[in-house]
């Protein structure tokens, strides 16, 4: 097993390479001049800026000379600076990558919690009400359209009903915790302020149920698939034969032998969800890189573009490799193997 | 009756399974006993009803199957007790192992783990560390060799022959009164079957275990059941004595599945088998289930279904049962 996973982590840097010279080869071929990839059409005519530009990013040199300068940079943490914010684009992602992290996870679990649970009752009760429902639940979820699903939950939950709150992160009028982690619910525990801390997770609940519907649908669909080959093992017989009760044989015998294809989506839907973020975040005027990526496409804003496509890239394989070492850990004949 | 109930007796026992709407008996009425300590075979090919029944007896029927009848253990009626009453006998008072042993097993929990919650479930007090000792000691019972480190092990990495002795310590982890074994040789290796046979008869011995065997080779009961129940079609068409029973059976059937045993000193001859198939679920043909195979078969045979006849212990499901093999004796 550590053998697979360390060959997995010497890959590691190889893959964040390719990305970034993917990263690289678009900002010189995107447009016939790469200086219009660095600085902004208000600054071109600022020689001061323009001269600057080019020594930093060695524009003036042979492409590979480029290539090098361009690496090094990154390696510095300097993707440039945003034409929009003004700001360098690394500061930028360090504010609003956490954000999106947080929605993100915040929708995996909600997705996987309640995934999992249909799941295992539909398998359970197949052919009864509970499983119609939940087929429902999850052809909903695959089918609606997240700012459709967004826009009217939103409108429902939050004013009409006024259960929810409304868009953003915290309340407007409550002053933000210092930021330590990025985190909203982390970091207001980290100030000491439990009632800023529930407000966090308040703020979370309709967006990450939002993104997260559509996983917990496919999730529930598997997980019901794999629940009933599972049940129909003989297995499931011993453990009833032991006097297992229906609740033992179901979560600790059954589900447990649906973990490792469970595991494998919930990790693989992380990309859905990377993307799904940019709907949702600009519905829920949630700061994280999806809104960012938005503004960013919307404005031309190269510098921050390509540093969302490197960061959206490291992250992506960041968590398949996890999903990866989560499948080997949980399968003992792999991990033994 | 005498006053000492039977430790299992099963009554007229049916299982009938739905398609449809229409409800076909897969088993038909089947009555046996075992006795303290006793050990009775129930033979019979594939497909007769062998673990359907069983399995309704302890309550675990596929969904969907109807089941009736009586079934009682140590005089307590079975059919009909409630969920969590039977849940409290299975695994304790009543175990039972399968066919095969590595898809009975549990692939993702360690063997350790697999027989110290067959102990815990049924001694909730106990300490998993006490239960994990005691299924050491299980493994050790049934003679597998380095208990400690075998019991991190997971199914695959054991043999079949060694999974099977898993599946055995597991079902006696808490000294059950009655073990059901359902063909626990069938999946195993030739080489193995009679090591694995060789382990339950000393543990039957030991801790003087009423056990059901299960098998579809009448051989294997040989030199191992006190008495043996021959099923056909879902139905017990013969019940007697081991040593009577090969000696003079009384059902055709019987003859036919003694005929088949593999003769270990006549290599080269080609085994005997009874022709034919049995009758499909719900296609069970007029008369005796039997006589469109039946080398004996006469007019009545396929108008009349036979009687059990009795003679003494021996009984047989035959027209003829007895009448044949006295005038050949
Ligand atoms: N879940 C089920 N649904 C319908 N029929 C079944 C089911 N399980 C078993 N049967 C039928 O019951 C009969 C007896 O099966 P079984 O008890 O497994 O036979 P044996 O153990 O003697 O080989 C077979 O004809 C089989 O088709
Ligand atoms: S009753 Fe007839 S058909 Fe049935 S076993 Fe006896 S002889 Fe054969
Ligand atoms: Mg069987």
């Amino acid at each position: 097993m550590t053998r697979y996973i360390l060959r997995r982590l010497i890959a590691m840097p190889f893959l964040v390479l390719g990305i970034v010279t993917l990263a690289f080869l678009l900002t010189s071929v995107t447009k016939g001049d790469p200086l219009t990839a660095i600085v902004s059409d208000r600054q071109l005519n600022n020689p001061e800026v323009v001269a600057a530009a080019k020594a930093k990013w060695g524009l003036d040199r042979s492409l590979p000379e480029r290539y090098a300068i361009y690496v090094g940079n990154l390696l510095t943490g300097d993707m440039g600076t945003s034409f929009i914010t003004r700001r360098p684009v690394a500061q930028d992602v360090l504010y609003r990558l956490p954000a999106t992290m947080e929605l993100v996870i915040a929708a995996m679990a909600v997705g996987a919690t309640i995934g999992i649970s249909l799941g295992v009752l539909a398998a359970y009760f197949r052919n009864t009400v509970i499983d119609h429902v939940a087929r429902l639940f999850a052809l909903f979820g695959s089918s609606i359209p997240v700012f459709w699903l967004g826009l009217a939950l939103l409108y429902v939950f939050s004013v009409q009903w006024g259960v929810l709150p409304g868009p953003g992160r915290l309340d407007a009028r409550a002053t933000p915790p210092p930021m330590v982690t990025g985190f909203m619910t982390i970091d207001t525990l980290l100030a000491g302020d439990f009632r800023l801390f529930l407000d966090a997770v308040w703020h979370l609940i309709l967006p990450a149920f939002v993104l997260g519907w559509a996983v917990a649908g496919t999730i529930s669909r598997l997980v019901r698939a794999n629940m009933l080959e599972v049940l129909s093992r003989e297995f499931i017989l011993t453990a009833r034969a032991k006097g297992a009760g229906e609740f033992r044989v179901v979560i600790r015998h059954a589900l447990r032998n649906t973990m490792v294809p469970t595991l494998t989506v919930i990790g693989y839907s992380f990309a859905y969800l990377l993307t799904g973020a940019v709907l949702t975040e600009t519905i829920f005027s949630w700061p994280g890189m999806g809104s960012y990526a938005v503004d960013a496409a919307r404005g031309l804003d190269f510098p921050a573009i390509i540093g969302v496509t490197i960061v959206g890239g490291v992250v992506f394989l960041v968590t398949n490799l996890l999903t990866d070492i989560a499948y080997v850990v949980a399968n003992p004949r792999v991990r033994l193997g | 009756m005498n006053a000492h109930p039977p430790l299992f007796e099963v009554r007229d026992l049916r299982v009938a399974f739905g398609r449809n709407g229409v409800f076909a008996e897969a088993v038909r009425g089947i009555s046996l006993h075992v006795d303290h300590g006793e050990v009775l075979g129930i033979v019979g090919e594939s497909g007769s009803g062998k673990s359907v029944g069983m399995l309704a007896a302890l309550g675990l029927q596929p969904e969907g199957a109807r089941v009736s009848g009586s079934v009682r253990f140590k005089g307590r009626e079975l059919v009909g007790l409630p969920r969590r009453a039977l849940r409290e006998l299975r695994g304790s008072r009543i175990a039972m192992i399968f066919q095969d042993p590595l898809s009975s097993l549990n692939p993702v929990m360690t063997v350790g783990d697999q027989i110290a919650e067959a102990v815990r479930l049924h001694n909730p007090d106990l300490s998993r560390r006490a239960a994990l000792d005691r299924a050491k000691d299980l493994l050790a019972l049934v003679a597998i060799p380095q208990p400690d480190r075998r019991l991190q092990q997971y199914p695959h990495e054991f043999s079949g022959g060694m999974r099977q002795r898993v599946m055995i310590a597991m079902a006696v982890a808490n000294d059950p009164d009655l073990l059901i074994a359902d063909e626990p040789t069938t999946a195993l290796d030739v080489t193995v079957q009679a090591q694995i046979m060789e382990v339950l008869a000393e543990l039957q011995a030991r801790l003087k275990l009423g056990l059901v065997l299960i098998t579809h080779d009448l051989g294997v009961l040989a030199g191992h059941a006190d008495r043996v129940a021959v099923v056909y079609a879902g139905q017990v068409v013969e019940q007697a004595g081991v040593d009577d029973l090969f000696a003079r059976p009384g059902h055709p059937y019987t003859r036919g599945l003694i005929a088949s045993i593999p003769d270990m000193t006549a290599q080269s001859e080609r085994l005997f088998s009874i022709d034919g198939t049995p009758p499909a679920l719900g296609r069970l043909p007029a008369g005796c289930p039997f006589n469109p195979r039946c080398v004996a078969a006469q007019d009545i045979c396929r108008r009349e279904a036979p009687p059990l006849h009795r003679k003494g212990d021996h009984a047989a499901a035959c027209h003829f049962a007895f009448s044949a093999t006295e005038s050949a004796a």
